[in-house]
């Protein structure tokens, strides 16, 4: 990766920023009230859609301080949305609890069914790892439909809409602000955990796990903390996801949606924050890019009239997963870096 | 006799189980990857082998013409999709093949559309009855190409020059090479081979089960067999084939009246999950050594 000219940190501290310049505090707050004014200057649907992406966010963010930063593998991720979804349902819906105890209690009980998963899991490696996390998905989906006392089977389970202070958020626009405080939230506490003692010690467990130990970090706490802090932002996630809908039903959660979890990240960029939630749009607005495009070709070519359907969107979202990791490994993260790096050495190309 | 007649059916599926698995084995026995597309190459060879049927072909001389065409379609993927990731970390490889597996059966979607087609198999349709047991011929052909491969990859991968190179490459692909291994043709032939074994599933799944899109999702359902086995073990797929058979079976037939319905698909899983507790590498996988 091209690395930035001018960039002279004097300590730890300056290395470790997040925001390291004065640009970039600008741009940070451009892009806030960019975000605020976002619901005046768009329509509903586009609302409708970022929510969606926040959900979306929250979850991928989650997967990939599992997978990026930890270098485990998780084929499992729907199931903690899952269990984070129901728990905040059963409280939501059934104890009439507000937004405020739903929400991180659906992340906690997800947090304890990671931990559950992960001490079983340390001495899984890669693959082996994947396919263990892969049928924890599985399971959890048959529980989901069978235990129909608990979940409501097949038919569901409903949720009723958030509660802030006696305003009752039922306009998409309303829960636009709502979603994007708790996944602005989410995301600054990941920014801060993945830069300090606890992040480093995710990503020497990723990059070389017996020398990490052997330098003193602990494997086994790490990797316990990794799966729990993983199925927490899962949880939360879930929970969103359960206000935004409304309903939540078992096919909500399948293996399909773990690989998208997964595509996202891989898209986004592996070990990147910044990387997810590019991943997390992108999968999320992939669908709607290509039925406009494919709209706009059914009317230049009169041929392909009333030829599209939703299988085409899968068919072009799994080549889209093919081609970026063909030709871009290091995801919408690394053409961002790169675009980045660029324009801030111009005209020099270092 | 109960017990005994749902551990036969449940052999029956297994050995079907087996034969997929084995070629998940393959591909990861040269290449060190997980293929997640296999189900959807099992569907296409069926698809392929219904078609040739179709056309009039004679079912004997439609099988190896599948094969063929399953073998270009391996060496295609091969060329068109893995080997541009050659090098790349295993993890990514693994995400190609979870990306074609979806392109591969959303396009099945399209051109082959969401209904049931009806294979015409060849086989009898009255089972074949020895000493009281009831098993149909489908299953014993299975059983035997299963045992038959079996035999023919155990040899292969222990003397012949190919089969060493093979293993070498999935043990370490830059020393492999180091050693005057062309391992970009130990790939293609890797997927090629692996895609005949599919092909081979392919039709004798179609002759058990209904042939539509979701015939791919049946290579999911045998991915318990083959992490039971361990990933890099021919006889582990056999075995863990007919285990993973035998005990859906049992289990659907004890298990369902009490908690009510669908064990049989969610046992396999909660056995890979238990098995792999206790052994991380599966029955017969052999656990990597490693170095810092």
């Amino acid at each position: 990766m091209p690395i930035r000219s001018k960039t002279f940190c004097e300590s730890y501290h300056e290395d470790i920023k997040l925001l390291d310049t004065i640009w970039s505090k600008c741009w940070m707050v451009l892009f806030i009230l960019g975000l605020l004014i976002l619901p005046y200057i768009t329509d509903t649907y586009i609302v409708y859609m970022v929510n969606l992406s926040c959900i979306a966010v929250v979850a991928s963010v989650g997967l990939n301080i599992l997978t990026g930063f930890t270098g485990q593998i998780s084929l499992g991720h729907a199931a903690f949305l899952a269990i984070g979804a129901y728990t905040a349902a059963l409280l939501g819906e059934g104890l009439g609890m507000p937004f405020w105890i739903t929400l991180p209690a659906g992340g906690l009980v997800s947090a304890a069914a990671g931990i559950l998963v992960g001490i079983p899991c340390l001495r899984l490696k890669g693959l082996y790892l994947a396919m263990a996390t892969m049928s924890f998905g599985v399971m959890v989906e048959y529980v989901l439909i069978t235990w129909r006392g608990l979940t409501g089977g097949e038919r569901g389970m409903y949720m009723p809409e958030v509660n802030v202070l006696g305003h009752v958020l039922d306009t998409d626009e309303s829960m636009y602000y709502f979603l994007l405080c708790i996944t602005a939230l989410m995301i600054i506490v990941a920014k801060n955990i993945i830069r300090t003692r606890v992040g480093r010690a995710f990503i020497a467990v990723r990059d070389r796990d017996i020398a990490a130990e052997v330098m003193g970090v602990n494997l086994t706490g790490y990797k316990v903390t990794a799966f729990a802090l993983s199925s927490f932002y899962a949880g939360v996630a879930g929970g969103m996801y359960a206000y935004v809908m409304g309903h939540i039903h078992p096919e909500h959660f399948t293996l399909m949606s773990s690989i998208e979890y997964l595509a996202m990240i891989v898209i986004g960029g592996l070990g990147s924050i910044l990387g997810s939630i590019f991943g997390a749009i992108f999968i999320v607005a992939a669908p709607e890019g290509i039925k406009l495009l494919a709209q706009g070709l059914e009317s230049l070519i009169p041929a392909m009239q009333g030829r599209y359907d939703e299988e085409w969107n899968i068919a072009v979202f799994g080549l889209l997963i093919m081609l970026f990791l063909i030709f871009e490994p290091g995801g919408l993260n690394a053409i961002w870096q790169r675009i980045k790096v660029g324009f801030k050495n111009w005209p020099f190309t270092y | 006799m109960y017990f005994l007649e749902l551990v036969i059916s449940g052999i029956a599926v297994g050995s079907l189980y087996a034969l997929i698995a084995m070629g998940f084995v393959l591909i990861y026995k040269g290449t060190g990857v997980i293929n997640f597309a296999q189900g959807e190459a099992i569907m296409v060879a069926a698809f392929i082998a219904y078609y040739l049927v179709g056309f009039g072909v004679p079912f004997w001389l439609a099988v190896p013409l599948t094969l063929v065409a399953s073998a270009l379609l391996g060496a295609l993927t091969e060329r068109l999709v893995i080997r541009p990731m050659l090098g790349e970390p295993v993890f990514s490889v693994v995400m190609v093949t979870i990306g074609l597996s979806i392109f591969l059966r959303s396009m099945a979607g399209i051109v082959f559309g969401h209904h049931n087609y009806v294979f015409p198999s060849p086989f009898p349709v009255e089972p074949l009855h020895v000493g009281g047991i009831v098993l149909s011929h489908n299953h014993l052909w299975s059983m035997i190409i299963s045992f038959l491969l079996m035999l023919l990859f155990f040899f292969f991968f222990k003397f012949a020059r190919l089969g060493l190179g093979m293993r070498a490459t999935a043990n370490d692909q830059d020393t492999a090479t180091l050693m005057g291994i062309n391992i970009k043709k130990v790939y293609a032939l890797t997927w090629g081979i692996s895609f005949v074994v599919a092909g081979l599933a392919g039709v004798g799944l179609a002759n058990v089960m209904v042939l539509n899109v979701g015939l791919a999702f049946v290579a999911i359902s045998a991915f318990p067999a083959v992490i039971l086995g361990g990933l890099e073990s021919i006889p582990g797929a056999i075995i863990g084939g007919l285990a993973i058979g035998i005990l859906e079976n049992l289990a659907g037939g004890y298990l369902d009246q009490i908690v009510g319905g669908g064990v049989k698909d969610v046992t396999p899983f909660a056995v890979l999950f238990l098995v792999l507790m206790i052994r991380p590498y599966g029955l017969f996988g052999t656990k990597e050594v490693e170095r810092v």
